[in-house]
């Protein structure tokens, strides 16, 4: 069964079409990069999986049952501005708040969701951290903070938004790392990324968007420049086509 | 007037209204510093303006009617949040926008209104700016009973008000009403300013709001020490400025926000960490940027430091 299923799904924003007949699918261990240019619907498509936007059709299934807003779990890092970074808040308590849901109005925290928790900061290897203010956290431990928020839930399938915007190179490559190992261990993440580099470095698959999907494959298929020029809307002598050529 | 000079008139029963303010006083300073929090945190200054403001037309037809001021400053105070909250919505607008227009406009409809009642202009300064006297007893336990669910109300949503506060999109992708809890959080704060506005009046109830949740923000990094050092603060303000508006026969609003701003002057200069002279002051012994905690992992987080 397919962690994430996509199929045929159709969104509109403001009555403009900026999905359509998207099919896409996300299998346990892969490590999925949503490619595409600004506009293209990445986001989109990751607020459609969350419900968060409402389709006009299509369904969305995770682990072959409908996918239900805040009660299907899936495990969201949006992008670390829509973060209140200068909140006073303890990175554990951050995570913590990943459990608001589930743990339902005028319920307090129980031993299984500190737990889990712990077993969240221990994965992104932040326990040391544990009691620091979020504000005083890099960006990458700002990253790494989200994350563990995201598998507080222990969700079995992961959508990440931008995470690799704004980081250096060593911390991108640590970062990837981190992803490539959650998704071995059984996981299905969903990247959106504009950063070429550490998608064809780090997914096991990557998908072209441009409001509909223009191409699927292993890093090492997509190298017909053909497909990369007509979803970006490039020229020839882009950098973008010498990187995937290199790749 | 020393203090024990003060204390014999607070129990001198020809000066009853004075204990009676005096509690009114510290119950509100010490609900505005805890729902100030978040009014500091989420940057909502200006929606707790807008409520102040808001509530005046409930006061002037409550005024007109002789009726109870608190309630009718609470109907009119949440009837304007609801209406921000439902106008922005349409995302045309920016809400600052919004909350200037309901703004002026709330406190224009109060001055029309209360324009329509003979002789006002005197209760007119008394809204504005606050009075100890004229308090009915039944405010003191209404002020009391609002203040008591105002502070559960915060209590029993803690959890869902901090998911909101720092992540709206993932507080929704989890599930989290979090429109719901938008409203719960702007009828707090109208709850909060209308108990506040017998002592401390309109202009000034903001200050209560704004201040003692700052000076707080200023002394540690956790929300928890926060929302108990800012109802202290105010509380204490509100003590130490009532003492001084009856010794120097000042007017009692301005006196206890002159009170909390002195309070906030000095976290600003003194706080432990974040104090501007502190700073100054640790700098050359490298201390506030040489402590560390070690990861688990040094060299992994080395690498991801920036």
């Amino acid at each position: 069964m397919r962690a994430l299923d996509i199929a045929d799904l159709n969104v509109d924003l403001g009555g403009r079409p900026v999905l359509r007949d998207v099919r896409l699918h996300v299998e346990s261990g892969e490590l999925v990069g949503l490619l595409g240019p600004n506009g293209a619907g990445k986001t989109t498509l990751l607020r459609a999986i969350l419900g968060l936007v409402s389709t006009r059709s299509g369904q969305i299934r995770v682990d072959g049952e409908p996918a239900r807003r805040g009660r299907t779990p899936i495990g969201y890092v949006p992008q670390r501005h829509e973060f209140s970074w200068d909140f006073p808040i303890s990175v554990e308590q951050t995570v913590l708040t990943g459990r608001t849901g589930r743990l339902g109005l005028l319920r307090r925290p129980r031993v299984a969701d500190w737990h889990a928790v712990g077993e969240a900061l221990d994965r992104v290897r932040l326990a040391g951290l544990r009691n620091r203010p979020v504000g005083e956290l890099s960006g990458g431990q700002r990253q790494r903070v989200l994350v563990a928020r995201a598998l507080a839930l222990s969700p079995r399938i992961l959508l990440l938004d931008e995470p690799f915007t704004g980081l250096d190179l060593p911390t991108q490559e640590l970062l990837g790392d981190l992803f490539s190992s959650l998704a071995q261990e059984g996981r299905a993440l969903l990247m959106t990324t504009h950063d070429l580099v550490a998608a064809l470095q780090s997914s096991t698959r990557l998908v072209l968007l441009n409001g509909r999907v223009t191409a699927e494959g292993r890093p090492t298929e997509l190298r017909d420049p053909e497909v990369w020029k007509r979803t970006f809307g490039v020229s020839d002598q882009s950098a973008l086509l010498k990187l995937v050529k290199a790749a | 007037m020393s203090i024990t000079d003060f204390l014999t008139d607070l129990f001198n029963p020809d000066l009853a209204f004075l204990p009676k303010a005096l509690a009114i006083a510290v119950m509100s300073s010490v609900v505005c510093g805890v729902v100030g929090c978040y009014v500091v945190l989420r940057g909502m200054a200006f929606i707790g303006d807008a409520v102040a403001h808001a509530v005046f037309p409930g006061l002037a037809v409550a005024f007109v009617l002789q009726g109870s001021l608190v309630l009718g400053g609470a109907v009119a105070g949440v009837a304007t949040a609801l209406m921000i909250a439902v106008f922005a919505q349409n995302r045309r607008l920016k809400e600052d926008s919004l909350i200037g227009v309901f703004l002026v406009a709330t406190f224009a409809l109060g001055i029309v209104i209360i324009s329509q009642a003979p002789g006002y202009a005197g209760s007119l300064q008394q809204f504005l700016f606050g009075s100890i006297t004229g308090i009915p007893d039944r405010d003191l336990y209404l002020v009391g009973g609002t203040g008591l669910l105002t502070l559960g109300l915060m209590l029993a949503l803690h959890k869902e008000l901090v998911a909101v506060s720092l992540d709206r999109e993932m507080s929704r992708a989890i599930g989290l009403p979090v429109f719901w809890l938008d409203i719960v959080l702007y009828v707090l704060v109208t709850l909060a300013v209308v108990i506040s506005l017998q002592t401390i009046g309109n202009i000034l109830v903001l200050a209560l709001l704004i201040i003692p949740a700052a000076t707080a923000r200023l002394l540690t990094d956790r929300l928890g020490a926060m929302m108990l050092l800012a109802p202290i603060t105010g509380g204490a303000s509100a003590v130490l400025g009532l003492y001084l508006s009856w010794s120097y026969d000042t007017p009692v609003g301005g006196t206890i926000v002159l009170v909390a701003t002195a309070a906030f002057l000095t976290s600003w200069l003194f706080a432990p960490r974040h104090g501007l002279l502190t700073k100054r002051w640790r700098r050359p012994r490298g201390a506030a940027f040489g402590e560390h905690i070690p990861a688990s992992d040094p060299s992994y987080d080395a690498l991801c430091a920036d």
